[in-house]
């Protein structure tokens, strides 16, 4: 026998009140960060130590730098996620918690703009 | 008991439980996880800098080159590469696969090596 309401279990929203959509989004953004980090990584090998034309060059490109855009947006909203869930499981009195969530994730929204918008401003130079 | 006394996570690891091989790698993500988003401060910085200009650009690879820059971005690289293979791990978990003790320690291994192996791969390749 179930304690919970027939309401509750169509809804299926459980004790978090928004349903599996922090989960499901933490899934969706890591399996799109599979590929973007390896084509990060191997792209990083290559513009490392490359002068300041050459990574110009590489960010001119539309693909390089729509792909970094979209890496940026799926790692902050990721560690956005993954760091909600931290502070959740670490992070007591609850006031602490929501502020510390609060903080971390203004501050990731604002490093992702900023990152984005340094991208854009190379790769239209 | 009353919720605001409730033992907070992790309390049982030490004296209740046994720490084991894989909550060890579980742990580690979490530890890489907020390690690599402190370390997007650096990615952030380096962005930043590009788009100031090449006098800035130069002054961040001069940074980053340094030896706390270079000691940052190799743990930044074998955090990235842990955080990755354990996630990749983790993803076979959520499709169902893999959940034996047996299954579990190995792939935690293959974690563990990959993560190891795919670092000292890619610093032997972009030394100069």
């Amino acid at each position: 026998m179930s304690i919970r309401t027939p309401l509750a279990h169509v809804r299926g929203l459980g004790a978090a009140k928004d349903g599996t959509h922090h989960w499901w989004m933490q899934r969706v953004t890591s399996v799109i960060l599979v590929p973007l980090v390896l084509w990060f990584v191997i792209s990083l090998l290559s513009v490392s130590r490359a002068d300041y034309e050459a990574f110009q060059h590489w960010l001119s490109s539309p693909v390089n730098a729509g792909l970094l855009v979209a890496l940026l947006t799926a790692m902050f909203y990721h560690a956005s996620l993954g760091m909600q869930v931290i502070y959740e499981d670490y992070v007591r009195p609850e006031g602490a918690k929501v502020i510390a969530v609060l903080v971390t994730q203004l501050a990731l929204f604002l490093l992702g703009a900023i990152s984005i918008v340094a991208v854009l401003k190379i790769a239209l130079a | 008991m009353s919720a605001k006394q409730r033992p907070l996570s992790p309390f049982m690891i030490g004296p209740y439980y046994r720490p084991q091989m894989t909550s060890i790698l579980s742990i580690t993500h979490r530890a890489t996880g907020a390690g690599l988003v402190v370390g997007t401060l650096l990615m952030v910085y380096w962005l930043a800098a590009a788009a100031l200009g090449p006098e800035a650009y130069e002054h961040a690879q001069t940074v980053l080159g340094s030896m706390l820059g270079q000691l940052f971005l190799f743990l930044w690289t074998w955090a990235l590469f842990y955080h990755l293979a354990n996630g990749i791990r983790h993803l076979f978990w959520d499709a169902g696969h893999g959940f034996e003790l047996e299954k579990a320690t190995q792939s935690g291994w293959a974690v563990v090596w990959s993560s190891i192996i795919l670092t000292v791969l890619c610093w032997l390749i972009a030394a100069p």
